[in-house]
């Protein structure tokens, strides 16, 4: 009996592992009656390493936003684990699915207020704030708790990309859009956004990733399969 | 009503002259005023005497539909004017000012007029007409005010906003601090009237009453229950129109359609 039960759970994990976290089927973006991507289908599977390449102007960011459902679509559909978008609750996907912005926007405050604040939402009230996970995470960039302190106004630009980072890994995420989280950022800034991302790649649970950048360098380090947008 | 004196034609002329003093002044001295000083004081008989004449015909109604219609023409041009003095638009902007608008000052009214004075019969144009017109007037500015703050801080915290959607935020709570901003603004008018009422100002429908021989302690009491009635009437303008763009702004999927709003061109 318990062997079986052991051989049900592995026959689970194999299914898991084989069909998509994500899949996007022949979606497509109109904007003032013009199509900025549309027909668009691929699947995101754990473990994948997405990159989303194509000129400025071809809606990598609306893609991007789109998958994480902060964008509409006029055509087609994406579904999580099978389900439609439109059958599952957003703020339940959201939690499992994060839209990492290019720009980092943080609130006032001091860093650790800002990774709690996401815990006032309804959906995350159940969860507490993890400080040892966060400060495991901040250990590997090489710096201490005393950057929880820190006022968000007084944080770099890589600092703050890096607290947005942290944000969103706090809720382990299965799959996260990345969009050009380090567009700004200085090598050094852009290794340490690197290792956090591949750090919580690593974990435990089959994770995914998709990404958006303009330097081919990273591309090549951080993905392993490309998708390409024209020019509309 | 004691001793109240009325203003004949020679006593207009008379307070004229005080304008035209400083007229002349302006004038030998160069300062500049003369010209708007001049329209100014035209414009303000001319429209003034004009409101004198249309409420005399106004407080002579005594049909309730005459009397509503006036509510309603006079409801939909401060939900227009509050849309007109607002930086951007959305497709349902002026529905929503105007619908907010009118519940709100029709609600407090009518509990002013029917609730509280017991005025007989209710639809007495010589009280709806002015009371409504002191909350309305009030509702406008606050509502445009809160209107102007809500959309222009979704544009500029655009980013901010999304990022705590994108994190499992209901569109209620990504757009929580911004509404609440929006309807501080709003209220900021009539709240800060309301603290320095009486010390630093004299209310003009106190003032009025007081000079048509109304004693000071009636008037006042007259004055509050007046401001209790804006203050009311704001702040419920500002919720509903807040609330209704709101929904516009913010799709049920917990989205943020900023595609919705258009800049003016002014």
């Amino acid at each position: 009996m318990g062997q079986n039960t052991l051989e049900n759970t592995r026959s689970v994990d194999l299914e898991t592992q084989l069909s998509p976290i994500l899949s996007a089927t022949q979606i497509g973006r109109n904007f003032q009656d013009r199509w900025i991507w549309q027909d668009l289908s691929f699947d995101l599977f754990p473990c994948d390493r997405l990159a989303i390449v194509g000129p400025s102007g071809a809606g990598k960011s609306l893609l991007l936003k789109a998958l994480a459902g902060l964008e509409p679509i006029q055509s087609g559909q994406i579904s999580f684990q099978g389900k439609p978008l439109s059958h599952l609750k957003m703020p339940q996907f959201r939690s499992r699915v994060i839209y990492l912005h290019q720009q980092p926007a943080l609130l006032e405050g001091t860093v650790e207020s800002n990774l709690k604040r996401i815990y006032q939402f309804t959906i995350h009230r159940h969860k507490t704030y993890h400080q040892p996970k966060i400060l495991e995470y901040l250990a590997s960039l090489d710096r201490s708790a005393k950057f929880l302190q820190r006022a968000t106004e007084e944080l770099s630009g890589g600092e703050r990309q890096i607290v947005t980072c942290l944000r969103a890994l706090q809720l382990s995420p299965q799959v996260l859009l990345l969009d050009e989280p380090t567009a700004s950022l200085d090598s050094t800034a852009t290794e340490q956004i690197e290792t956090l991302i591949a750090q919580w790649q690593q974990a435990d649970a089959p994770k995914a990733c998709i990404w958006t950048s303009h330097d081919p360098g990273q591309l090549a380090r951080v993905s392993n399969r490309q998708i390409h947008l024209e020019h509309p | 009503m004691t001793h109240y004196l009325p203003i004949d034609n020679w006593q207009l002329l008379l307070a004229a002259a005080l304008i035209l003093i400083n007229i002349i002044l302006s004038l030998s001295l160069r300062l500049g005023l003369a010209k708007r000083l001049g329209i100014a004081a035209l414009r303000m008989v001319v429209q003034l005497l004009l409101v004198g004449y249309i409420l005399g015909w106004v407080f002579t109604l005594d049909n309730p539909v005459s009397v509503l219609l006036l509510v309603l023409t006079m409801s939909a041009i401060a939900g227009n004017a509050a849309v007109n003095r607002t930086r951007r638009r959305f497709p349902s902007i002026y529905w929503n000012s105007l619908l907010s608008i009118l519940a709100a000052s029709a609600l407090v009214t009518s509990l002013l007029v029917e609730g509280i004075i017991h005025i007989h019969p209710w639809y007495d144009p010589q009280y709806v007409i002015p009371l409504l017109g002191m909350v309305l007037g009030n509702a406008l500015t606050g509502t445009a005010l809160a209107l102007d703050r809500f959309m222009e801080d979704l544009v500029s915290q655009r980013s901010q906003i999304e990022s705590l959607l994108a994190l499992g935020a209901t569109r209620w709570e990504a757009a929580n601090d911004t509404i609440k901003e929006a309807l501080r603004t709003g209220m900021i008018p009539t709240i800060n009237a309301m603290m320095v009422l009486g010390l630093v100002s004299l209310p003009g429908m106190m003032t009025g009453q007081m000079l048509a021989g109304v004693n000071p302690a009636s008037a006042v009491r007259y004055q509050i229950v007046i401001y209790f009635t804006i203050a009311a009437g704001t702040a419920l303008a500002c919720i509903g129109v807040i609330l209704l763009a709101f929904r516009v702004l913010f799709s049920p999927e917990h989205q943020l359609r900023l595609e919705r709003l258009k800049k003016t061109d002014t």
